[in-house]
């Protein structure tokens, strides 16, 4: 395997509409070659505008983009050989599939023999032969969204953009279209870079992700990174499901921190973002870290709290609790062999690891 | 209903689905409806009343002048029945004028409106020019003759009796139905043997009138047009905010009438006018050159663009704003480059609006009267004010008639072959 070489860099990129407001603050990003990169954010966090930018549809206000190398902000998008899956999906209306997908090839002056092979192959791949003559609008959302998946591949760029491409998809076709353009990616070894603001899409199908609020990346990391080891508060919060406790670091120990609670508890906790002793504190913990009703001495931090709500989810019974100050404190309880059975308002303890408990940057909630 | 119990006894899988009650499903449907349906056509009755009564009815009444003119059998009915029977060689026989000569002088003493000898005149007047005075001054004669030979009676008042053209086209205006009209209107007529011919080419006048109206139609079109894509374009890609002032001043000429805006146009254009006022000042041309801009074509096409404009403008904006720029975008991300993602992705799109705004104008135009009327001069009078003159100057009803069908006849072929090329239910008119 060669060693990785980077694709696209983006260098003290900013970017304003009205010269007022910066929607990207010094944006600094390399993406890998044959890299799943994906920014997620929420919407107005610029990640769609970085896209744009990368795609050559709006001029970057400061800094370069470079595309293998080479600086691109004054190149045309047309010659930037990038493949593009849009948000609507943008399939041309008034052409039939087979010329939608032919489109990019004429572009380029293919003859006609090569250029219906490969919109046969395209299609072939996304599993739609037989559609070819057929408009967009008969074909059904899913069907729709592989078409534009196959146009955007079909000239064989080397870097693909999609645009949040699997919104207006219901949950189930999303979810397997998330295996596919995984499996397209790989098999092709095609570099793409992916918004969405759907955290588990992000999640399954990325190398890496950035995540993206108020025009900066908060952490950009893997996913199993992204989702145990969260940098901060906006991240730990914006993915997957949070506790949190505020409270206040009286002391840093190397890696741990104490952190006393507004309810006066006190509990030890991995110090990853912390200001110092005597700064407030946000910690962040997953629910399903938690353990009801741990034995006696057994985890280093045991917090009492009254169950205010549960709620029956099949796998899991998920609990809310009153603990210390938050009363929103969720437990995931497995529905396995022998599970600590709850009833609302009782009073259990709930435990933890130090490790599982991250001090991060205050939060005001 | 027997329809109905036939086909649930035909077959079992024709069965009818009946309700509860065994009373058929569409019956039961039809009755809920009904009271809904029925109070939705009251609703639309008053306006249904209206176009018919002040619009489907004049126009119908109009369309049926121009073929039907009863003159002939309303003022002289039994020489219009005995003259039907001749062969048309020769003169006709004396039986012939003897009818002739006795209905010609019961005639002349009615008085009601459509049914004098003044009507049969005019009427003959419009085939054989300078025939009138050969009706009424042998009407007013005629009453003399007592007795045959009625023929020999007829030609000593006027000599021409004895020609028989003129019996030929007395026995063609005496008929109920008449193809005149349009032979008049599309610049033929009978000739002395009774076969249609073009007319002289000095009198070759309509013809040449309605291509000139569809000339300066599709000119007027077309120049529309070319104005209105891009002011469309951009008010379609404009922020909200400025595309809706914009659009005011668009829709501006609408909310001032007709008149003022055709007059205005007079104020600018005419010899002492703003605008070579202006050309005179930077020196463009001479103080005795001044351009005549306006009382010719020239003016008529300057007028009409701007006064359909609006027409243009409105269908194209509706269907740009809804095609989302990422069209363009999915088009140059694929190398198209603008000019080619324009011509092959946008301008594609538009097409439903293109088609709805050219047709719209273009009826328009080729039915316009008062801006040619006030600013068209000679050479810039279009087919309507021809029409317009018929109705209002010369009196002959059917001869305008018969040019406002053909006209009618024009729009609606066009209105075929549009629906043929781009299909109406693709029309969008905003």
């Amino acid at each position: 395997m060669e060693a990785p070489s980077i694709h696209v860099a983006f260098q003290n990129v900013q970017k304003s509409y009205d010269g007022e407001i910066l929607v990207v603050k010094d944006l600094n990003l390399d993406v890998e070659k044959g890299e799943f990169l994906t920014m997620l954010g929420p919407s107005g966090s610029g990640k769609t505008t970085c896209l744009m930018m990368l795609a050559g549809f709006e001029p970057a206000t400061h800094g370069e983009i470079f595309l293998n190398g080479q600086p691109i902000n004054n190149q045309p998008p047309n010659k930037r050989g990038i493949g593009m899956v849009f948000q609507n999906y943008a399939l041309f209306p008034h052409m039939s599939v087979n010329e939608n997908l032919a489109f990019p090839l004429q572009v380029r002056g293919m003859k006609r023999e090569e250029v219906t092979e490969r919109v046969d192959r395209a299609l072939g791949m996304v599993e739609l032969g037989g559609f070819g003559g057929r408009r967009p609008a008969q074909l059904s959302g899913g069907q729709q969204q592989r078409v534009a998946l196959a146009r955007a591949l079909v000239f064989d760029p080397q870097l693909v953009l999609m645009d949040e491409p699997l919104g207006a998809l219901d949950k189930q076709l999303r979810e397997q279209m998330q295996y596919e353009i995984k499996n397209i990616h790989e098999s092709l070894g095609v570099t793409v870079v992916y918004v969405t603001h759907d955290q588990s899409e992000a999640l399954t199908m990325s190398n890496r992700i950035a995540v993206f609020n108020d025009g900066v990346i908060q952490q950009l990391s893997s996913p199993d990174d992204l989702y145990e080891r969260p940098q901060n508060s906006f991240v730990a919060q914006f993915i997957g499901e949070n506790n949190k406790l505020s409270g206040m670091v009286t002391e840093v120990n190397g890696d741990s921190c104490t952190v006393k609670m507004g309810t006066g508890e006190v509990i030890t906790a991995a110090a990853i973002n912390v200001a110092g002793a005597g700064q407030p504190t946000t910690l962040s913990l997953r629910p399903e870290r938690v353990e009801i009703a741990p034995d006696e001495g057994a985890l280093p931090n045991a917090l009492q709290g009254q169950v205010k709500d549960l709620i029956y989810h099949g796998d899991h019974i998920r609990a809310v609790l009153q603990v210390a100050d938050t009363s929103e404190f969720v437990v995931k309880v497995p529905n396995n062999v022998g599970h600590k059975v709850l009833s609302k308002g009782e009073n259990v303890t709930v435990g933890w690891q130090i490790e599982d408990c991250r001090a991060l940057d205050h939060m005001d909630v | 209903m027997s329809d109905a119990a036939a086909t649930s006894q035909s077959t079992p899988r024709d069965a009818l689905l009946v309700a509860s009650d065994g009373v058929p499903l569409k019956v039961k449907l039809a009755k809920t409806t009904a009271a809904a349906r029925r109070r939705a056509f009251l609703l639309t009755l008053p306006l249904v009343l209206f176009v018919l009564i002040s619009f489907v009815f004049p126009i119908g009444e109009m369309l049926v002048r121009s073929f039907h003119n009863p003159v002939g059998g309303n003022v002289v009915p039994a020489f219009a029945e005995s003259i039907a029977k001749w062969d048309g060689k020769g003169l006709p026989s004396e039986e012939v004028f003897e009818v002739f000569v006795k209905d010609l002088a019961r005639a002349r003493k009615v008085r009601d409106v459509g049914k004098t000898v003044g009507n049969l005149a005019t009427r003959v007047n419009y085939e054989i020019p300078g025939s009138r005075s050969l009706i009424t001054k042998s009407a007013r004669k005629v009453g003399k003759i007592k007795n045959p030979p009625y023929k020999d009676a007829l030609l000593a008042i006027d000599k021409r009796w004895s020609n028989p053209h003129v019996w030929l086209v007395l026995q063609r205006a005496t008929t109920d139905y008449t193809l005149s009209f349009y032979l008049a209107a599309l610049d033929r007529r009978y000739d002395k043997t009774n076969n249609i011919v073009q007319a002289d080419e000095l009198y070759r006048i309509y013809i040449p009138i309605l291509l000139k109206t569809l000339w300066l139609s599709a000119l007027i079109t077309f120049l529309c047009f070319m104005l209105a894509y891009p002011v469309a374009y951009l008010l379609s890609t404009l922020p909200l905010r400025t595309s809706n002032l914009l659009m005011i001043l668009v829709l501006l000429p609408f909310w001032t009438s007709l008149l003022v805006r055709t007059t205005a146009w007079i104020a600018m254009l005419q010899t002492q006018g703003v605008l070579n006022d202006v050309f005179v000042s930077l020196r463009l041309i001479g103080n005795e050159d001044r351009i005549q801009l306006i009382y010719n074509q020239t003016g008529t096409i300057i007028a009409m663009v701007h006064i359909l404009l609006p027409f243009m403008i409105l269908p194209l904006y509706s269907v740009m704003k809804t095609i989302p720029p990422s069209y363009m975008r999915a088009a140059r991300s694929m190398g198209a480059s603008q000019t080619y993602a324009f011509i092959r992705i946008y301008f594609p799109q538009t097409l439903p609006g293109i088609a709805a705004g050219t047709l719209l104008v273009f009826i328009l135009a080729i039915g316009y009267y008062i801006t040619p009327a006030l600013v068209g001069g000679n050479d810039g009078l279009l087919i309507s004010n021809l029409i317009a003159d018929h109705i209002k100057s010369t009196l002959n009803w059917s001869l305008g008639a018969a040019l406002g069908s053909i006209l009618l006849v024009i729009v609606l072929m066009l209105y075929w072959l549009y629906n043929r090329l781009v299909g109406i239910d693709n029309l969008k008119f905003g």
